[in-house]
C-alpha cells in the first residue's frame, strides 16, 4: 500500500490557502517596507500594480483551466471588458465629488459584473464544447471582444453617456471622450495603487480558495476528474462548468479594472491572444490547480522581461529560454521526485515554513 | 421456473459451454421473479424489452426483468454479453433503441443520467471511476449535493449555513465510510487507495446519493477471497440497513449464488435463463458449469 502521509491535521486546501495568503501578505509587507526605505527601483515600482493584476488573472484562469479542467484561450477578453468598463465608469464619476476609493471600488465592481455577465453569456454556448474545440472558440471570443473594443467610442457630457460604433458622438464642448476606438482610452485617471492591488489579490484568493473548499468546488472538480461519474451521482456538469467560467470571468474583469486604471492610456490591442497565452503560461507553469504556484509564476514572469532588458534585442529569446528551462525543470519526473522528496524532508525537519520560502521568490 | 439448457447435455466444464450449447428455440423466460417479501409491492425496477444496437451490433435485446424493492439480484454472463451495457441503459449513459423501464412505476423514457440519479438509481463502474484528485471524504461528499444545498454565496463566504451543512456532511460521510471500515482513509487522495478500497469507495459514493436502487458492476473484481467474503456480508448489510434494491453484475459465482435472490443469465445480449440461485444451481449442467468456471476463472 502506497499512501501519502499527511502532515498534521490540516486539510490540503487549508494548507494551500495558508501558503497563498502567506506569500501575498509577506510579499506585500516586504515590498512596502523596502519601498519605504527607497530600495525599490522605479521600474519595479511601475510593475507592482501589473503584477497584482496578472496574479488575479492567473488565479482566476486557474479556476477554469486547473480546477474546472477546461482549456480557455480568451481570458484577456474578460480582462479587456473589465478594464474598459472600469475606465468608462470612473471617467463618468470623475465629475462627482466622490472619494477616490469609492470611485475606484465602484469602477472595479462594474468591471467585474460586466465581465462576469459576458462570461456567463459566452459560457452557455461555448461550454458545450470540449478540449481543443473549447480552446479554439474561447480564443475566437477573446478576439471578438478585442475587435469590438476597437470600434467602440464612448464619451460623456452634460447630457449623459454616449456610446457609438463611430467617432462622431456629437459631444458638447465640455464633454470628454472616454473610449476612442483603436486608440483606446486616453487621459485615464490613474486610480490603482499597490495597496488596492494587494486587496484585490486577497479578494481573488478568498473567492477561489473558498470555492475550492465548498460544495461547488467539489462538484466542479468532480466534473473535471470524471464527467461520467459526476453525472452518475446527479451533478449537472454544465451548471458547474458555467459557474467556474462565470466566476473566473468576473474575477478577470476585476483584474482588468485594476490594470486599466493603472495607466493613463490603454489600447484595446493590449488584450490580444498573446496576453491570453501569457496568462495561460502563468497557470501551467505554476501548476494546474495550484493557486500559490500561479501567484509565483505570474510574479516572476511579469518581472522577468524587465530584468532581461539588459539583453536588449535578445530579451524575448532569453525569456523563451528561461520558460523552456523552467518547464523542463518542473515537469521532468526525476526532478519532480527530487523536489517532492526535498520538500517532504524539509517540511518534516523544520516544522513547515513554506510561506517564507515563497515570499523570498516574489 | 425451468432452466433453459438442453435436457440431455452431458456434463460440461465451463459456463461458456452452457452458453454455447444453449438452444434458443426452447427459451421460455418468465417475466417477474420477486422475493416473497417484495411480492405484494410493485417492483422498484420494471424493465420491459430493453434493447440497444451499436451500428450493426445488437448489444442488448429483449431484456425484461423486474426487481423487488429490497431484492438483491444478479446478472451473469460471459465477457461481452452486454451486462455493463444494461447498466449504461439503466443510468441513461445510452438511450435505448427499444423498450423502456419503469422506476417506481414511472416511465423513464427520455430521461438523462442526472435525472435518473435524482430519482434514486446509483451505480458503480466496472473500470473504476473515482474523482481521483479529490480525497476519499470529498468523493463521498460530492455525491451528497442534494442535502448539502447551500448556494454559491455561502460557498464563497462560508457563513453559518455552510458550516452547519458541511459539518453534517462530514459526519454523514464518515458514517457511510464506516460501513466498509474506511473512515480512517477519509483524508487520503482517492487515487492513492489500493484497488479493493477504490471499489468500496465507489459503493460508498453511490450510497451517498440516497438511492433506492444500487447497481454494482463487478464489485468483487480484483478482490481476494477474504475481501470477497467480506463484501458479501457488506452487500447484505447495505440492503438491510438502507432497505434498498441491489442489482449486481459479477463473474464470481460464489458471490452471486450466495447473495443474489434472483439471477438473470445473459448471452449475446439476450436473457437465456432467469431464476433463483437454487433453480439455477439445481440444474446439473449449471452446477457443473459454475463449479468448473469458479475454479478455472480464478
Ligand atoms: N459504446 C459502444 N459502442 C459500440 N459497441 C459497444 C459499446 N458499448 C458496448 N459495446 C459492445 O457491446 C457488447 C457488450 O458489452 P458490455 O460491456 O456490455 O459487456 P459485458 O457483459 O459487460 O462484458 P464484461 O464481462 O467483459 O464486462 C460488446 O460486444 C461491446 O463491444
Ligand atoms: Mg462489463
Amino acid at each position: 500500500m502506497k499512501m501519502k502521509i499527511k502532515n498534521g491535521r490540516l486539510s490540503p486546501y487549508t494548507k494551500n490557502s495558508i501558503i497563498s495568503y502567506g506569500i501575498v501578505i509577506i510579499a506585500f509587507v516586504v515590498v512596502s517596507v523596502l519601498n519605504g526605505m527607497g530600495l525599490v527601483s522605479s521600474t519595479l515600482q511601475g510593475q507592482l500594480v501589473p503584477i497584482c493584476a496578472y496574479i488575479i488573472m492567473a488565479v482566476s484562469l486557474n479556476l477554469v483551466v486547473g480546477i474546472s479542467g477546461e482549456l480557455s484561450l480568451g481570458h484577456a477578453g474578460f480582462m479587456s471588458a473589465g478594464a474598459f468598463t472600469a475606465i468608462v465608469v470612473s471617467g463618468m464619476l470623475e465629475a462627482s465629488d466622490m472619494p477616490v476609493i469609492a470611485r475606484f471600488a465602484i469602477a472595479v465592481v462594474c468591471g467585474a459584473i460586466v465581465a462576469g455577465v459576458l462570461g456567463f453569456l459566452i459560457g452557455i454556448p461555448v461550454l458545450r464544447l470540449r478540449g481543443d474545440y473549447l480552446a479554439i472558440v474561447t480564443l475566437a471570443f477573446g478576439e471578438i471582444i478585442k475587435n469590438i473594443m476597437n470600434i467602440v467610442y464612448a464619451g460623456v457630457d452634460s447630457h449623459g453617456f454616449h456610446l457609438r460604433a463611430n467617432p462622431d458622438l456629437g459631444l458638447e464642448e465640455s464633454g470628454r471622450m472616454l473610449l476612442n476606438g483603436p486608440m483606446g482610452a486616453t487621459a485615464v485617471q490613474r486610480l490603482s495603487t499597490f495597496t488596492a492591488g494587494f486587496v484585490l489579490v486577497l479578494i481573488t484568493l478568498f473567492v477561489v480558495q473558498n470555492i475550492m473548499n465548498s460544495k461547488q468546488g467539489r462538484a466542479i472538480m468532480a466534473c473535471r476528474d470524471n464527467r461520467i461519474a459526476a453525472e452518475s451521482i446527479g451533478l449537472n456538469v454544465m451548471k458547474y462548468k458555467l459557474m467556474a467560467f462565470t466566476v473566473s470571468a468576473a474575477l478577470a474583469g476585476m483584474g482588468g479594472a485594476l490594470f486599466g486604471l493603472n495607466f493613463s492610456t490603454l489600447l484595446p490591442i493590449k488584450f490580444n491572444f498573446n496576453t491570453s497565452v501569457l496568462i495561460l503560461v502563468f497557470v501551467v507553469l505554476g501548476g494546474l490547480g495550484n493557486i500559490w504556484g500561479s501567484i509565483i509564476a505570474a510574479t516572476i514572469l511579469t518581472v522577468l522581461p524587465e530584468v532581461l532588458r539588459q539583453f536588449a534585442d535578445y530579451r524575448m529569446l532569453a525569456y523563451a529560454i528561461v520558460l523552456i528551462l523552467v518547464m523542463i525543470f518542473t515537469y521532468s519526473p526525476k526532478i519532480k521526485n527530487f523536489t517532492q522528496n526535498f520538500m517532504e524532508n524539509t517540511f518534516r525537519k523544520k516544522d513547515k515554513k513554506p510561506e517564507a520560502e515563497g515570499g523570498a521568490a516574489v | 421456473m425451468s432452466i433453459k439448457f438442453k435436457k440431455d447435455d452431458v456434463i460440461q466444464n465451463t459456463v461458456y459451454d452452457v452458453y454455447e450449447n444453449y438452444d434458443e428455440s426452447k427459451s421460455t423466460v418468465e417475466d417477474i421473479i420477486l422475493p416473497e417479501r417484495d411480492k405484494d409491492k410493485d417492483p422498484i425496477l420494471d424493465i420491459r424489452g430493453l434493447g440497444i444496437d451499436f451500428g450493426g451490433l445488437t448489444a442488448v435485446d429483449e431484456f425484461t426483468i423486474a426487481i423487488g424493492r429490497t431484492e438483491i439480484a444478479g446478472i451473469i454472463g460471459p465477457n461481452g454479453a452486454g451486462k455493463t451495457t444494461i447498466f449504461n441503459l439503466l443510468t441513461k449513459v445510452y438511450q435505448p433503441t427499444r423498450g423502456t423501464f419503469l422506476f417506481d412505476g414511472k416511465d423513464t423514457s427520455g430521461m438523462t443520467t442526472t435525472q435518473i440519479s435524482k430519482m434514486g438509481i446509483a451505480r458503480t463502474f466496472q473500470n473504476i471511476r473515482l474523482f481521483d484528485k479529490l480525497t476519499v471524504e470529498e468523493n463521498v461528499k460530492a455525491a451528497m449535493h442534494e442535502e448539502v444545498n447551500y448556494g454559491l454565496a455561502s460557498g464563497i463566504f462560508h457563513g453559518p449555513k455552510y458550516r452547519k451543512q458541511e459539518k453534517a456532511a462530514h459526519e454523514r460521510a464518515l458514517e457511510l465510510l464506516s460501513i466498509f471500515d474506511m473512515q480512517d482513509l477519509a483524508d487520503y487522495q482517492a487515487s492513492s487507495l489500493p484497488y479493493g478500497a477504490q471499489r468500496r469507495l465507489e459503493i460508498v459514493r453511490a450510497l451517498a446519493t440516497n438511492p433506492k436502487v444500487l447497481l454494482l458492476d463487478e464489485p468483487a473484481a480484483g478482490m481476494n477471497p477474504s475481501e470477497t467474503a467480506e463484501l458479501m456480508n457488506n452487500i447484505r448489510k447495505i440492503r438491510d440497513t438502507f432497505g434498498i434494491a441491489i442489482l449486481l453484475i459479477e463473474h464470481d459465482m460464489s458471490l452471486v449464488m450466495n447473495v443474489c435472490e434472483g439471477i438473470a443469465v445473459l448471452n449475446f445480449g439476450r436473457i437465456i435463463a432467469k431464476g433463483t440461485p437454487e433453480e439455477i444451481q439445481n440444474n446439473p449442467a449449471v452446477i457443473e458449469a459454475y463449479l468448473g468456471k469458479k475454479k478455472e476463472a480464478k
